[in-house]
């Protein structure tokens, strides 16, 4: 009969946020006993303050992974977000003058803008989501640039807005608590809405999903304008927490770090599966690991090395994993 | 082909008339007038390029015809897209089956229907999924596809009984009228039987029409009451299975094979 580590390796198989869940909380044992700093308050913020913005972005990259699309140019929507809110709401001349709600409304309105370009030229014209995305990273980044000279400027806005944004209303900052609901309201959508399952469907068979009458392309086109108005919102927090907005803040560093973390929870890099939780959970990993190397002192190298060996060791399990589900080798997944 | 309106006509589940189709200089169909009666099973046949699949695709809204009527229940209707056939009670099963392999059995049988639940008297459009897998489970069962789990992925079951789940969900969306493109292409005769069964049994039950595109003849002569020769994108025999043979369907086929040869010799 089967044993006990073939049934460790069929809930592994079925579970996957269970496995990364295992893994980030063996790190936090493992930093904490090699450094009584890491179980600290200043820690934990660090950690809230790092994973916030990512696990915006991993979040609305699951969804497009899932439908089996990416957004390379979400990190450069990071900057542009609070660029137009600053254009708008800063004291004029520099800006417009109207008030910084107005500028987050303009903000977010250029991100969907964005989403909407990149679904559009993806579904209609038939580019590769990778390239069009790749093409609008760079378009961004010069508009970007220019739009601030190439130099930092202070965010605006009151002190209210900054308090619901920027601030530190209970133990994390603001930008971890909205990071946790759009985590958690993802995951209902994914899993137990309409969209969720036409999302999945778009992903696993596209043809066969169109044949079934799921409009395939504005599932993907909604998911684009999702992921960036994601970015979009979660530069807009991270600018406002900082009080500094930087043409080149986020960019591919944070976009990579939200599909790695996508990847190591457990979403297929070939659409058809995945889920939030684990993208969440694969970015508590990646935070955990970036401050504990931190507070040990040990190099940054070794954290790219080790994120690194992640990405491949969890690809390598999924399309492994997937192989011998296939194969009806292991049991039935979810 | 009498298409004449002779009374006859209200039997029939479908009618397509004078239907024409080009891919620029190729003629898919010409001129093809085809019936389909009520509770009836039609075999559709022909070699490849014939203009089958062609057809098929019309009545079910993926491609428009050039020329042409079709009538639905007696009612001219012109079908634009997929989502209007399915409105007019035609599915269709495609070769490249409409099933998503990473998904649930009871999803795929719910895929664009999903039930929705209310969650504490909350308004909120989440799916009902407890419904949907007792509904599918009992579905399935009632049709006599053996699934062991509704939970399953998909991609986990056989090819047979991924083509009776599509089958069985066209059946469950209330469709009067199911197209099916090679239901037995590369199936093992034991696989192969159990879709023969299912049809079979939706013949017996005689709720829906059925038109079925088949290679192998004999299979014809299992399952089908009447049998359509599509040649060159014209129909050059419609018969009743009873009536015909899958000796003067090889012949006719042989003879069209031999033409085309001294045609192009």
């Amino acid at each position: 009969m089967r044993g006990l580590g073939w049934r460790a390796l069929e809930a592994f198989a079925n579970r996957r946020e269970a496995s990364i869940l295992v893994v980030a909380i063996g790190l936090i044992i493992y930093f904490s006993l090699r450094s009584s700093a890491f179980y600290s308050s200043p820690t934990i913020k660090n950690i809230a303050e790092y994973v916030a913005p990512i696990a915006l972005i991993a979040s609305g990259e699951v969804m497009l992974l899932i439908c089996g699309e990416i957004d390379l140019s979400v990190g450069r929507v990071f900057a542009l977000s609070p660029i137009i809110m600053y254009l708008t709401s800063a004291p004029s001349p520099d800006g417009l003058g109207l008030p910084i709600w107005l500028g987050v409304i303009f903000g977010l309105l250029a991100a969907a803008a964005v989403g909407l370009t990149n679904g559009l030229i993806t579904t209609y014209l038939g580019v590769p989501s990778f390239i069009t995305t790749l093409g609008m990273l760079f378009f961004l980044n010069g508009v970007n640039l220019r739009a601030l000279h190439g130099f930092q400027v202070e965010t605006p806005g009151g002190h209210t807005f900054t308090k619901i944004f920027g601030g530190y209303p209970l133990w994390f900052n603001s930008e971890f608590w909205w990071a946790l609901l759009v985590v958690v309201v993802l995951q209902v959508v994914l899993v137990r809405t309409r969209w969720g399952v036409h999302t999945v469907a778009t992903g696993g068979n596209a043809i066969g999903a169109r044949e079934s009458g799921v409009n395939v392309r504005q599932i993907k086109i909604g998911n684009f304008v999702l992921c960036s108005i994601l970015g979009g919102f979660a530069g807009i927090m991270d600018s406002t927490r900082i009080t500094s907005i930087l043409p080149l803040q986020g960019g591919t560093d944070i976009m990579f770090l939200g599909v790695a973390a996508a990847v190591i929870g457990g979403t297929s890099l070939m659409g058809g599966s995945g889920t939030i939780i684990g993208g969440f959970l694969g970015v508590c990993v990646l935070a955990i690991l970036n401050i504990g190397f931190t507070i040990l002192g040990v190099s940054a190298f070794n954290f790219d090395l080790i994120i690194g060996i992640a990405i491949l060791a969890s690809m390598i399990l999924n399309v492994q994993i997937q192989r011998l589900k296939n194969l009806g080798v292991l049991g039935r997944g979810r | 082909m009498n298409e004449s309106g002779n009374g006859r006509e209200a039997d029939d589940a479908i009618r397509v008339e004078h239907i024409s189709k080009r891919f620029g200089a190729v003629r898919a169909l010409e001129d093809v007038s085809m019936r389909l009666k009520r509770g009836e099973v039609l075999g559709l046949i022909g070699d490849n390029g014939a203009g089958k699949s062609t057809l098929v695709k019309i009545i079910s809204g993926f491609q428009k015809p050039d020329s042409g009527t079709i009538f639905v229940d007696g009612e001219e209707v012109s079908i634009r897209s997929v989502a209007q056939a399915r409105s007019l009670g035609i599915d269709t099963v495609y070769q490249d089956l409409a099933l998503v392999p990473g998904m649930s059995v009871y999803h795929n049988m719910f895929l664009k229907r999903e039930l929705l639940g209310k969650l504490g008297g909350l308004a909120l459009p989440l799916l009902n999924n407890g419904e949907m897998r007792k509904l599918a489970r009992k579905h399935l069962d009632e049709m006599g596809v053996r699934i062991p789990d509704v939970d399953a992925e998909v991609a986990q079951l056989s090819g047979g009984q991924r083509q009776s789940i599509a089958v069985a969900r066209s059946v469950y969306s209330e469709a009067k009228i199911i197209l099916l493109d090679e239901p037995l292409a590369a199936m093992g005769v034991k696989e192969g039987a159990l879709i023969l069964d299912l049809i079979r049994k939706l013949r017996d039950q005689g709720d829906v029409s059925m038109i079925l595109i088949l290679h192998n003849y004999a299979h014809v002569f299992e399952v089908c009451d009447r049998v359509n020769l599509l040649q060159h994108g014209e129909i050059t025999l419609d018969k009743p299975t009873s009536e015909t043979s899958v000796d003067e369907l090889t012949e006719l086929v042989v003879r069209e094979y031999r033409q085309a040869q001294a045609g192009s010799g």
